[in-house]
């Protein structure tokens, strides 16, 4: 039985029945139910964004993601691993542009020690930057790597300065999907787990999905439910990130999801994900204009200024956005920007 | 649709109205731009398209020819004209012309595009000659070519009246006239943006003129530079009035005014949030227009997609070769290809019909 878009405004909690039908309604009717709830969750009409950069620092990987258009494997002529010198350069950026923190995120090379990610995070933390570090695949690679468990490997990190966990590496949450598409990458399970352990800790962390490849718009709906089970439990998740799937250049391949179909799913996660306070809009994805109109589609938050990007880029994709553009796109579209940190803290 | 109530309520009584099927007014025009409740204003819009439309949402397969940018106007949002001899200038001969169309005889192109500027010397005749031309290597296709800014300059190059000129492009194979250069009617923008363009005065008696001889026309505006919201609403019912008196109009279609590499270029461009207003609001007060087009080259392929939930119930065609809003920094691909505009118009939840310019629907295989 479909309730009616004030009745989902309510905020009454969707079952995995009463969530399904969403993707049915008309575009309209689920922008507007989903627009009330970022209504009720952000009065102000704040569209928060952060100033920071993103730092691959190896694109050296294991996991060979079919998806994935960045990697490469090991021994391959152009992998890399940035020097220090070029990492102090990119921070010394960051901070000419008022940045608060580093998005670093690289592959699963089997090359690099622990001691290697703690000297990594404790160079940037050393900047007096926010360090928003390694998704939970990369982790539980390390943990794999080291012998030690999830909890020691987050704490170590915490130790140097990580300040929270960027949610990647989520892709589906839905075994059937990763064992097509990331044979090799962590399970739906491990990936929570990791999340859980940080939060456990007191680090907050972001959660992705990556839709439209060969998932279906119920693995969709099974990603956000285990989502909104363990925030439950932990409260750890400050924002999520839904994205499309970009096929240039990747082993996948196939076609990219249009934007009616991006913005129809970003509204259903704002509706089922009752308990995650912030909604990022992919810009990255879907370029400035659709952007915009996201923020009438439930989001309240404009990402990042990045900086570079790589991994989307890699596919062909590459659209750039600077501090000012954010702000112009924020105030056009009729909210207020505000700046944030890592954390979803304002600055 | 089950939408449920608008955020703002100034757009109650004009719902009652579109349920009424009473016109709206200048006021009721107003109110829509101002409001911050788009998907409100697309609500309202997207009652209207259904019932005119239903689900479908039409595509042209068609071919653009910018046959040259030498222009004598030098309009300040304009990134494509230039004078003769600037660097960047160019014009196409006519056996270049015929190589474009015959390069792609074997594609089922219904339409050819031809939008140029307002050359010094060019003679009539190479006009008339394009489109013989033309019509010799691909009779069937359908010619949609020079906007009433081309065609009144053409008009008194040549010493003609509107109507002569008009019956004599007719007579070599024109089958229609595209939308372009009507900008804002208002007096204020054109004294400042366009002083030596074709006044609005001009647009509107090539077009009419056109609609009486038994061509069809399409018509625009450019928005989203210093143009306000009125001025925008003035321009809307300007047309509808002219569409009252002789019906010719087939598509209105907003362009998005991009400011890289024009007089213009620290303005920033209408936003998303503008862009899909406009088409709303345009399907709601040009109750006389059967359609409303948005032009994916200028709004991307994705905000085109997204349109179609907001009045709009034609994205244009495959394109190809475009070269006027490439040339002010669009980012937008070349063309897009039958599969991929069928594709786009379904996952809005609409059902693609091919059409020719005249919207007759186009049968064809559910494989090409």
């Amino acid at each position: 039985m479909m309730r009616l878009p004030d009745q989902l405004a309510s905020g009454e909690r969707l079952t995995f029945a009463e969530a399904r039908p969403l993707w049915d309604l008309d575009l309209l009717t689920l922008g507007r139910a989903a627009d009330a709830v970022r209504r009720r969750l952000n009065p102000e009409g704040r569209v928060t964004y952060v100033i920071d950069r993103n730092i691959n620092y190896t694109n050296v990987c294991v996991s060979g993601c079919r998806f994935c258009a960045f990697y490469r494997p090991p021994g391959a002529d152009d992998g890399y691993v940035l020097d220090w010198q070029t990492l102090a350069e990119k921070l010394r950026e960051l901070q000419a542009h008022g940045g608060s923190g580093v998005l670093l995120q690289g592959g699963l090379n089997p090359d690099l020690t622990l001691a290697y990610y703690e000297k990594l995070v404790s160079f940037v933390h050393g900047f007096g930057l926010g360090v928003h570090g390694f998704s939970p695949p990369e982790i539980f690679f390390l943990s794999r790597q080291t012998g030690l468990s999830l909890d020691e490997v987050i704490r170590r990190l915490m130790a140097v300065g990580l300040s929270s966990i960027p949610g990647g590496g989520a892709e589906i949450l839905v075994d059937r999907v990763r064992r097509q598409i990331s044979p090799n990458k962590c399970t739906s399970a491990q990936w929570l787990e990791v999340m859980e352990a940080a939060h456990r800790q007191g680090l907050k962390t972001s959660a992705t999905m990556m839709f439209g490849h060969l998932e279906t718009r119920e693995d969709r709906l099974e990603h956000l439910l285990k989502i909104r089970k363990l925030q439950d439990k932990t409260g750890g998740f400050t924002a999520f990130i839904p994205w499309t799937y970009q096929p240039g250049g990747t082993a996948l391949q196939g076609q990219a999801l249009g934007a009616v179909e991006y913005l129809r799913t970003l509204a259903v996660s704002r509706l089922v994900l009752d308990n995650v306070e912030h909604l990022q809009v992919s810009w990255v994805t879907q370029g400035p204009k659709v952007a915009q109109i996201a923020l009438k589609f439930g989001a309240d938050d404009f990402g990042s200024t990045m900086l570079e990007e790589n991994v989307v880029a890699a596919t062909g994709v590459g659209f750039r956005l600077n501090r000012d553009e954010i702000e112009t796109l924020i105030w056009q579209s009729g909210y207020q920007p505000r700046v944030r940190d890592h954390r979803y803290n304002l600055r | 649709m089950v939408f449920s109530g608008f955020q703002d309520p100034a757009l109650q009584p004009i719902q009652d109205k579109v349920a009424a099927g009473v016109r709206l007014d200048q006021d009721d025009g107003c109110t829509l731009f101002a409001s911050s409740d788009l998907l409100g204003v697309g609500y309202l819009a997207q009652t209207v398209r259904e019932r005119r439309h239903g689900r479908r949402a039409y595509y042209i397969y068609n071919q653009h020819l910018n046959y040259s940018n030498i222009c004598v106007n030098g309009c300040r949002f304009c990134a494509f004209g230039r004078k003769a001899g600037d660097p960047g200038a160019y014009e196409m001969s006519l056996a270049e012309i015929y190589a474009r169309v015959e390069a792609r005889l074997q594609e089922p192109i219904t339409e050819i595009h031809i939008v140029g500027g307002c050359h010094p010397e060019l003679p009539f005749s190479f006009y008339l000659d394009m489109l013989r031309g033309i019509k010799a290597r691909r009779p069937e296709v359908h010619l949609q070519a020079f906007t009433a800014v081309e065609v009144a300059h053409l008009a008194q190059q040549a010493g003609l009246s509107i109507a002569e000129a008009l019956s004599a492009l007719r007579e070599a194979g024109l089958g229609s006239l595209p939308g372009g250069g009507a900008e804002v009617f208002s007096p204020r923008i054109r004294q400042r943006l366009c002083p030596e363009k074709l006044s609005p005065e001009g647009w509107l008696e090539v077009a009419q003129t056109a609609h009486r001889l038994g061509l069809n026309t399409n018509a625009t505006m450019l928005y989203g530079h210093v143009e306000t919201l009125e001025e925008r609403v003035e321009h809307l019912l300007r047309l509808r009035s002219a569409q009252d008196e002789t019906g010719g109009f087939l598509a209105f279609i907003p362009l998005a005014f991009h400011p890289a590499n024009t007089g213009l270029s620290d303005l920033t461009g209408p936003s998303a949030i503008d862009d899909l207003k406009t088409l709303a609001v345009s399907r709601l007060l040009l109750d006389n227009f059967p359609h409303i087009k948005a032009f994916w080259v200028m709004l991307g392929p994705k905000l085109a997609q997204i349109s179609l939930c907001f009045g709009v119930d034609d994205v244009d065609g495959t394109v190809m070769e475009e070269r006027i809003t490439h040339m002010a920094g669009a980012q937008t691909p070349q063309g897009l290809t039958r599969s991929q505009l069928r594709a786009l118009i379904r996952e809005a939840g609409c059902e693609p019909v091919e059409r020719d310019t005249l919207y007759r629907v186009i049968e064809h295989d559910a494989a090409a």
